[in-house]
């Protein structure tokens, strides 16, 4: 089955996954990146690539973050930008899914960004758009269920490539709940995709999934013997609702055998870097002592974050 | 038809320049062709010439039809725009669409005080009223070919035709 | 009886020159079937004093007997809305269709009496495949009081399953299992332990994992399928499994058999041919339960079915109405049309796993049909006569036109099935056929 996202021509119109995106592509968008990152150093932080254009934000779930960080990238590229915050369920309002983007096709909506609970909401949409004749609208997915979360797969890729140079000799550690992770599997597929030989997940085995193993992934349950040599390491945030789901027993042991600490980062290579895709819980995946220090560009990751979502506006909708 | 030399016009276009072009002008030059005539121009004219590089991919007008283009350079202009004399430096003037997306660009960096353009080959066909301050030579080319500036290994810059038009 | 039940019950058919197959009795051989007062009269020579009141040329083509379908579901009482009796009824005979059983899942669930009567009479009165009611094990199928299986059985019903409803009180599915075993009622279940399962909308693999899907890991079904057999033991009650899923399963009932235990085993035609990687991206028409699992488990369901394993195979036919189907995986509605399947995908499993035909129509004939207890599902004098006639070599384009059934949902939309049914007949009348030139 042709993957949803590509058209006839293999050029990107929906961004939904990192998983079967060719590594062109990819690297494509993080080279158009670059030339974003210097937007915020000028006066008028504003290119005027989508003037005109109608972003519409489609959060089904609630994140001021994340809904944030597209708004201030599609209002750099001049887009105008709609917010809507659906609530937690699009049944709980009566209309449904696919209704609710017709209707807002219907006002000339350019590009959805879409953030759904259910995995696979954002392909539904598109795969309507697409069938319907609609594939000029443009749907990028914000991050639905556990499935993936591309933007901040991109904006990782692109950290390491900023600090790192390339993929090709390094080993790189996720550190957390893969499980429940959307921005695991979106750093898995593109840092395996762009030929990093080696990634690692280190975690209980609650929290991490079956056949991991099968996506490239070498899974180790000893945080220390994980983290030797690594060049990067990424720490997922833990959530409350995994010591409720019996997944944990609680914060306090999870953070002294998967926190990471001084003495833990010392394992990995001297010049590692030591990223998080945020909002961070001190003192339960990380210490404060490693975020605030030298190695880690959680701060960096944020403003590379604006730069990566305007290249991939600009790149769908120049499509 | 036979091109002119691209060394030959450079040198051309600075004697143009040189004692009209005010001395603390800043060089602007537009990717790629631009840039490595600006930075000729600068080492060739005397005076204050800091030379800043612009991608004009981000403005153009043709971005519904043709999209982003693959390679986006990144804009550095590393001097203060408000207030300054800038030279927009290119190397092929044709339908003035180029130039108009830098001045926009431009103008987001700051106010200049004043704003000229220096261009390698003026071929006419102009589709927008832009004028070059500085021109070293005139061409007329067929519609369907396109003049390109190339740079060798050793810095060398020639000029050749190209299939297809712009 | 229909109103015309008088005229229809003298009606003679010879159903001529087709490829008669019966399993129960090995027979497989070109002849002619003679019907007459609603039974199978004879088949190769005709009764002395024979004339027919209606030929029906069957040059080229099988004929068996009526498919019996152990799961459809036929959405009355309560779900009208995404199917009605007749539209379904209608669609069981287009797929050959003669005896069908429909779970107790129905809004009321069947734990009443008159709730089955009103079934059975609306069925009689559609005159089409016969319907057997399953009735439900405990009341409202919550798990925690058993129903008047006597009376259920008086007004029709001929097992007692919780269909999907979890029965988390081993001690109540205990009792449940040992009253039935007092009056030799039958008990179906899905092995499925609830809590293992809780959430879980795929298979836990690969596939899930990449796609963010909540899992069901196998040991959901081993688990409850351990527990299951264990009280079998206990109590001697006589149970059919349905919807077997996986490998290990397959396995355990395998040795379950083999050690004497009286279960028997059924597997839905669509885990037969598909596995979690048919999901592709998010594809809710395989939102299925149980899940479509991995390749290793089709290989063993297929292994399974041919080896006897596992017993028979069903539909497990569900209309889902289109709306319900175009929501995110997660909150798409589960289940498949496939009442008008059954018999292609049986005939394309027996293709690809080199079964032979008759092999193939056991499975959806007299296997069922012994598990239901029914007279039907064989072709030998006596027999009612629930007849399918069907073109084994014709394939056709599954389409939301080309289906009765008012559920379209089905991960086949648009692919080719072989095997086209052209008449079915039920008590020696004719409920469906195609509109060709019979003689």
């Amino acid at each position: 089955m042709r993957n949803p996202q590509l058209s006839a021509d293999g050029e990107l119109t929906h961004l939904l996954t990192l998983e079967g995106l060719p590594a062109e592509v990819i690297v494509r968008i993080l080279d158009t990146a670059v030339p974003f990152t210097s937007i915020a150093e000028r006066d008028v932080k504003k290119v005027p690539l989508l003037r005109g254009r109608s972003v519409f934000n489609l959060f089904f779930e609630n994140s001021t973050r994340t809904r944030t960080t597209f708004e201030i990238a599609a209002k750099r590229l001049s887009a105008d930008v709609i917010n809507l915050n659906i609530g937690f369920s699009s049944t709980s309002k009566g209309e449904t899914l696919l209704d609710t983007v017709d209707n807002l096709v219907a006002m000339n909506a350019d590009m959805f960004v879409v953030r759904h609970s259910q995995s696979g909401a954002p392909h539904l949409i598109a795969a309507h758009l697409n069938r319907t004749g609609r594939s000029h609208v443009h749907v990028v997915n914000a991050g639905d269920g556990r499935h993936q979360h591309p933007t901040q797969g991109l904006l990782d890729l692109f950290t390491i490539r900023h600090y790192k140079k390339g993929f090709r000799a390094l080993t790189v550690a996720v550190v957390g709940d893969v499980m429940h992770s959307r921005v695991a599997r979106s750093l898995i597929h593109g840092l395996t995709t762009l030929g990093t030989p080696e990634v690692r997940a280190i975690g209980p085995k609650t929290l991490l999934p079956t056949d991991l193993q099968a996506l490239g992934v070498q899974v180790h349950h000893d945080m220390r013997a994980g983290l030797a040599g690594c060049d990067v390491v990424v720490m997922l945030r833990l959530q409350n609702e995994r010591m409720k789901g019996a997944l944990l027993p609680s914060v306090g042991e999870y953070f002294k055998h998967y926190g990471l600490t001084p003495e833990k980062l010392a394992l990995a290579k001297p010049d590692a870097i030591v990223m998080h895709p945020g909002p961070m819980n001190r003192g339960v995946e990380i210490d404060s002592a490693v975020a605030d220090g030298d190695r880690s560009v959680i701060l960096p990751q944020v403003t590379f974050g604006i730069a990566v979502r305007m290249a991939v506006m600009s790149i769908l909708a120049g499509n | 038809m036979a091109l002119p030399d691209a060394e030959q016009t450079i040198a051309a276009l600075a004697d143009r320049m040189r004692g009209a072009v005010a001395f603390d002008a800043k060089f602007v030059g537009i990717y790629s062709g631009g840039a490595w005539v600006a930075e000729r121009l600068a080492a060739m004219i005397d005076g204050e010439h800091p030379v800043g590089y612009i991608d004009v991919s981000f403005y153009r007008d043709d971005f519904n039809r043709t999209g982003l283009k693959p390679a986006v350079k990144r804009t550095e202009l590393p001097f203060e725009v408000e207030g300054a004399t800038i030279v927009l430096v290119d190397d092929v003037l044709y339908t003035g669409r180029s130039v108009r997306a830098a001045i926009n660009e431009l103008f987001d960096f700051g106010r200049p005080a004043r704003v000229e353009l220096a261009v390698l080959v003026d071929r006419g066909g102009r589709e927008l009223p832009i004028e070059p301050t500085y021109t070293g030579a005139r061409l007329a080319v067929a519609r369907d070919l396109s003049i390109v500036l190339s740079r060798a290994e050793d810095g060398g810059l020639t000029l050749t035709t190209e299939a297809g038009g712009a | 009886m229909g109103p015309h039940g008088e005229e229809r019950r003298e009606l003679k058919l010879e159903i001529r020159n087709g490829r008669v197959i019966d399993p129960r009795h090995g027979i497989d051989r070109v002849a002619t079937l003679y019907v007459a007062a609603g039974r199978v009269a004879a088949l190769g020579a005709a009764p002395s004093g024979w004339s027919a009141n209606r030929t029906i040329d069957a040059t080229g083509l099988v004929v068996c007997p009526g498919l019996i379908d152990l799961s459809a579901r036929l959405r009355e009482p309560g779900f009208e809305y995404k199917a009605t009796l007749e539209s379904e009824m209608r669609a069981a005979v287009a797929g050959g269709v003669t005896s069908l059983a429909c779970p107790p899942d129905t809004d009321p669930p069947l734990d009443e009496p008159g709730l089955v009567e009103m079934l059975k009479y609306r069925a009689r009165s559609l005159d089409q495949a016969h319907v057997y009611p399953i009735g439900a094990l405990t009341l409202g199928l919550q798990g925690a009081e058993l129903t008047e299986m006597g009376e259920l059985t008086e007004a029709g019903c001929v097992a007692f399953s919780q269909a999907e409803a979890p029965l988390t009180d081993t001690g109540v599915l205990l009792r449940a299992m040992q009253y039935a075993a007092t009056f030799g009622h039958r008990v179906w279940l899905r092995p499925q332990d609830p809590y293992l399962a809780k959430g879980g909308i795929a298979h836990d693999g690969e596939v899930a994992t990449r796609l963010g899907l909540a899992a069901i890991p196998p040991a959901a079904e081993t688990i409850a399928l351990a527990t299951i057999f264990a009280l079998v033991r206990l109590t001697g009650v006589h149970v059919h499994l349905c919807r077997i899923s996986t490998a290990e399963g397959v396995a355990m009932v395998r040795a379950a058999k083999a050690g004497g235990l009286p279960v028997t085993c059924d597997v839905a035609i669509h885990h037969l041919h598909l596995c979690d990687v048919d999901i592709g991206w998010f594809d809710a028409q395989c939102r299925l339960i149980p899940p479509l699992r991995g390749t290793r488990d089709r290989a063993a369901l297929r292994a399974g079915l041919c080896d006897g394993t596992i017993d028979l195979v069903c539909s497990d036919h569900t209309p889902v109405d289109d709306d319900a189907k175009q929501l995110p995986f997660g909150e798409a509605e589960p289940g498949a049309t496939g009442l008008e399947l059954l018999l292609p995908l049986a005939l394309k499993w027996a293709a690809k796993d080199k079964v032979p035909l008759p092999e193939a129509l056991a499975r959806i004939t007299s296997r069922p049909a012994e598990v239901l207890r029914s007279p039907a599902g064989h072709l030998g004098v006596g027999a009612p006569a629930d007849v399918c006639l069907f073109d084994a070599g014709v394939l056709w384009r599954v389409e939301p036109a080309a289906l009765a059934s008012q559920g379209k949902n089905t991960p086949f939309l648009g692919l080719e099935v072989p095997g086209k049914v052209r008449m079915t007949i039920v008590g020696g009348h004719v409920v469906h056929e195609e509109s060709t030139c019979w003689e």
